[in-house]
């Protein structure tokens, strides 16, 4: 435990690399996004999303030194407790909160403020990997895949009812985490299964086809199969089962989700659903990305993101400017990186000699791949338009920090990997 | 237990990148609409319209100039709250004609809620100077500055014609594809004929805009603008100050005044009765103008000088003489009694020559004539000796521009008729017919069709002793430029030079002793003229004639003169074009009893 700051010669300088790329081109990209020729700018100035992201990225540098000079058994004691604090403000938010954006999801004071789920994703990572590096912790026991869903599920709750969809759904990545340690796949197989069956529910507007189509292959499966009273039950409970579920989707499309999501949802399935109305933010994103052809436009050169027909240029839709300056290459750039930094968090993750270090480590890459997934998904059109930023490059001090902060405790964790007990 | 979880993660986040880009490959680099589309959005193309060219008269006084209008339009995204009352308050307006503009604003073709598109078209300066101040509170409506046509004097309508928006079909059928929905193209007259010289070409200038259609510099250094070029500029032969006198002399009269240079073909005056104020189908009250004027039960959209057929009457009997004479079926020395047997006659006199025949108008005289020239005795019976000289006849009248289109540079010219053999074996259902068919041709009357610019074209032909340029409004393209190449070739007779002085003659004894001699007389020059009564059914009074030119020698103005229903020709026809010729050869007229005469209408 000698000389606990200088670990130098052990951090993982690859992932630091990747971040300081990732974050660098994340705040040049930003300045494109919001670069209007005729003002006369600079990247620094502090008017624009370039020049307050710059005191961001300052600032994480700091972060950063923090999280190395601490004590990495720090963030394992503690986690339960941040835990707590963390689900104490979350619930606090809903009384105390500013509203930004439609999201209730910011406290502070005057015109700084921060987003408390952003923090809340490193928080429950740390603690769901507390709870399964715990000792005797076993996965095949259903009391422990019990409480791993509800430490999963309590965060997003709290944040659900700051009417943050995009960031709520960000943790059902932990069932990756999850499924790694040992949880039977099935949970996720159901967690897929529902969402085919919610988007038919979307596509089809009269349920009682579905029913019907349902009910036509059930009498199919059972005419042809041996047609005993045991296997007739089971299916015809498994039918029964799919359709409550397509009641329950219909009831919540239509009774629970905010009108803005559904219609995003719609949009997804029907391409040319009022591609003005609510389709305007694809339609205008995937004409900005496409039109980038093979090389881009040129730095600065952009149209479509400048002159403000992509909304939320420089925070969830930040892909559109790398995608129309800089072409498909950019893109291939980007997409690539994250590929790399994934992998190699995967790498580092399955190099700890404990689970906590392990799962935690998943947690990281997990957390990361939902936000690049969905980010990216939306601006192409291949997911709805849920509100999540691209990791490093959008725009936004909390996320910013709640990135550094998840990545940077494990490579702290990474570091220090030789002097912790075996625990697997 | 867990073995083969890590790579399987591994591989979804893999795969999830792979689709990513394969996604992106295919809207970047393989789909090219998004290009389209992003220009689409982010450039504006502002165009920019060109001036219409000028025309001026012969003398270069300015006849048709554009003034501002203001188009407004609107982008629909950009109108917040629309104070509907307010908007119909200062626009003046009514709320149905508002939901209208909304209804056709939506159907137009181009319609898309993020361009601007046409919501009040021409506005005049005066009009957009009263609105121009309130155009803060609507948002959303953008000005787009035109030009209308304006004229200085509101005369010569006809044959100007107007500018209006391009009809649906008409922009079908445009091949060139020049035009787009919402241009203006010249829709008659001058304007429609020489709609390729006079309408300039569009300017383009490319701009950034960002989603709320506020300009965000050039495109590209401006590289790919190109600047509007105005219409080239149109001399007429108008004489400006004639042709309002000769509508001020047509008030209240149907018919029609044709003024031709003879030494060139220009047109100095094209009179048609009744007309309309030109700036009455310009701006915005266009549409509403346009369906008075062309529902108006005295036609006055009707062209007379062109479009008019009506049988020529006397004034056809120069035409028999030359024929005639061309044909040496007579002389001019020929003497045939008027016998009044077959066809009537009028005035005092019994055993003319052919000077005197026509200064008379002797209707016997040409009834021979024409028998003479059309059974020569060259056939074998009567039917095809009258065949065979009706065949040479036509020739020759029709060598006069008779019967077939000029050629003037106006649309809608008519042909008038001079009749073939095959006319009648059509007309009689058989060749069975023979001269005693067909002898009202000899005076004008019968079958024989002409319009008012071919009258005036035969006064020119005969003042140039036989040979004529196609009459033409104008006489250069530009200012230093020149007419269309057809208007500067000569078109000569079928009759001998020689025979026209018979013609020159005759017409001014006409003038000095025979059916001219009260009105058409001027002291300080002499006036060549031919009367014409045409035959009209009663109780209409008969239609008068008269053409002439003048001065005798080396003449300056041939003319044709027609009033419906205002009974001889020596009363209102002469009247109107001595006052014509005196107008223009002296800038003042002399005569104010037979101004008078003329103004007060009262022919019988």
């Amino acid at each position: 435990m000698r000389n606990e700051v200088d670990i130098s010669g052990k951090l993982d300088w690859v992932t630091v690399l990747l971040y300081i790329l990732l974050v660098a081109l994340g705040w040049i990209n930003i300045f494109a996004a919001v670069y209007d020729e005729t003002a006369n700018q600079t990247i620094w100035d502090l008017s624009l999303n370039s020049g307050r992201q710059l005191i961001f990225i300052a600032a994480s540098v700091v972060i950063i030194f923090a999280i190395i000079i601490i004590d990495m058994r720090f963030y394992e004691t503690f986690a339960y407790l941040f835990y707590g604090i963390i689900l104490f403000v979350l619930l606090l938010i809903p009384i105390i909160g500013k509203e930004v954006g439609g999201n209730k999801s910011w406290i502070g004071v005057g015109s700084f403020g921060v987003q408390p789920s952003e923090f809340a994703k490193f928080i429950t990572a740390l603690a769901v990997a507390k709870f399964i590096g715990s000792v005797g912790f076993k996965m095949d026991n259903l009391k422990n895949q019990l409480i791993l869903l509800t430490l999963m599920v309590i965060p997003m709750g709290l944040i659900l009812l700051q009417k943050d969809f995009g960031t709520a759904i960000v943790f059902a990545s932990l069932l990756l985490v999850y499924y790694r340690e040992g949880m039977s796949p099935f949970l996720l197989i159901v967690g897929i299964s529902m969402a085919v069956i919610a988007i038919l529910t979307l596509i089809v507007e009269n349920q009682l086809y579905l029913y019907g189509v349902i009910l036509v292959i059930l009498g199919l499966i059972i005419f042809f199969g041996k047609r005993t009273l045991r296997r007739i039950l089971t299916l015809s409970a498994g039918a029964l089962i799919i359709i409550l579920t397509i009641q329950s989707f219909d009831y919540i499309i239509n009774n629970v989700l905010p009108i803005r999501h559904k219609k995003r949802l719609e949009a997804l399935v029907n391409p040319n659903f009022d591609p003005m109305g609510i389709n305007w933010n694809v339609t205008q994103s995937k004409i900005a990305i496409g039109s980038g052809g093979f090389i881009g436009k040129g730095f600065l050169k952009g149209t479509q993101t400048k002159f403000d027909f992509v909304p939320e240029q420089s925070t969830d839709f930040i892909f559109c400017t790398i995608g129309e300056e800089h072409g498909w290459v950019g893109s291939l750039v980007v997409v690539s990186l994250f590929m790399v930094l994934l992998m190699r968090v995967i790498q580092i993750a399955e190099r700890q000699k404990n689970r906590f270090n392990r799962s935690y480590g998943y947690a990281v890459a997990s957390i990361f791949f939902f936000h690049f997934a969905v980010n990216i998904g939306m601006t192409i059109g291949l997911f709805p338009v849920i509100g999540i930023p691209l990791p490093f490059f959008s725009y936004g001090g909390s996320s910013l920090w709640g990135f550094t902060i998840l990545l940077f405790i494990l490579l702290k964790l990474d570091a220090h990997r030789g002097q912790v007990l075996q625990r697997i | 237990m867990n073995e083969g979880r890590k790579e399987i993660v591994q591989i979804v986040f893999l795969l999830i990148g792979i689709v990513f880009l394969v996604k992106l490959f295919f809207i970047q680099v393989i789909d090219d609409r998004y290009a389209e589309l992003a220009d689409g959005n982010a450039i504006l193309r502002q165009v920019e319209y060109p001036f219409r060219g000028l025309i001026y008269d012969r003398n270069g006084k300015l006849i048709v100039y554009n003034s501002p209008e203001y188009d407004l339009e609107m982008v629909v995204k950009d109108v917040k709250k629309f104070d509907s009352v307010k908007f119909c308050e200062v626009f003046e307006i009514s709320k149905e004609d508002l939901r209208r503009r909304f209804k056709e604003m939506k159907a137009r073709k181009e319609y898309s809620p993020f361009k601007p598109t046409l919501f009040i078209n021409q506005l005049s300066s005066v009009d957009f100077a009263r609105v121009q101040d309130y155009l803060d509170e609507f948002p959303g409506i953008y000005v787009q500055a035109r030009t209308s046509r304006s004229y200085e004097a509101p005369a010569l309508a006809n044959a100007l014609g107007y500018v209006s928006e391009i009809s649906k079909e008409n922009l079908a059928r445009d091949e060139s594809k020049i035009y787009k929905q919402g241009d203006y193209v010249g829709q008659s007259g001058i304007e429609s004929f020489y709609e390729e010289q006079l309408r300039g070409k569009r300017g383009v200038r490319f701009k950034l805009r960002n989603v709320k259609g506020i300009e965000k510099g050039s495109f590209k250094n401006s590289e790919y603008d190109t600047l509007s070029i105005p219409g080239q500029n149109l001399i007429t032969g108008i004489d400006i100050d004639l042709q309002q006198y000769g509508e001020f002399l047509m008030k209240g009269k149907a018919g029609s005044i044709v003024a031709i240079e003879p030494s060139s073909g220009e047109i100095l005056s094209l009179v048609s009765g009744p007309s309309y104020d030109p700036n009455l189908l310009t701006g915005r009250s266009y549409s509403s103008n346009f369906k008075l004027i062309s529902t108006d039960t005295l036609k006055p959209l009707f062209n007379r000088p062109l479009m008019a057929q009506y049988r020529p009457g006397s004034i056809f009997k120069i035409a028999q003489a030359m024929t005639a004479l061309q044909e040496k079926v007579i002389t001019p020395d020929t003497r045939i009694r008027c016998d009044r047997n077959v066809i009537n006659c009028h005035g005092a006199h019994s055993n003319e020559d052919l000077r005197g025949a026509i200064a008379n108008s002797c209707n016997p005289y040409f009834h021979n004539v024409l028998r003479r020239m059309l059974n020569q005795g060259i056939g074998k019976d009567p039917f095809e000796d009258t065949r065979i000289g009706l065949a040479e006849w036509n020739k020759h009248i029709g060598s006069f521009g008779f019967g077939k289109k000029l050629g003037i540079d106006l649309p809608n010219e008519k042909e008038g008729l001079v009749p073939t053999p095959a006319y009648y074996d059509r007309a009689y259902k058989s060749p069975a017919w023979k001269f005693s068919n067909i002898y009202s041709l000899a005076i004008g009357e019968g079958e024989n069709l002409v319009v008012p610019i071919q009258m005036a074209n035969f006064a020119a032909t005969i003042a140039n002793r036989g040979f004529y340029y196609t009459p033409h409004l104008v006489k250069a393209i530009g200012e230093e430029g020149k007419p269309l190449p057809q208007y500067t070739e000569r078109h000569y007779t079928s009759i001998d030079s020689s025979y026209f002085i018979v013609a020159v003659d005759a017409m001014q004894k006409v003038v000095e002793e025979g059916t001219g001699q009260y009105r058409a007389k001027l002291a300080d020059v002499i006036v060549c003229g031919k009367t014409g009564t045409v035959q009209n059914a009663p109780p209409l009074f008969d239609h008068s004639v008269f053409i002439a030119f003048a001065p005798r020698d080396n003449p300056k103005i041939a003319i044709s003169v027609y009033v419906e229903d205002a009974g001889q020709g020596a009363r209102a026809a002469a009247s109107i074009a001595s006052l014509m010729i005196e107008k223009y050869l002296f800038g003042q007229t002399k005569r104010p009893h037979i101004e008078q005469y003329v103004l007060a209408g009262k022919f019988e």
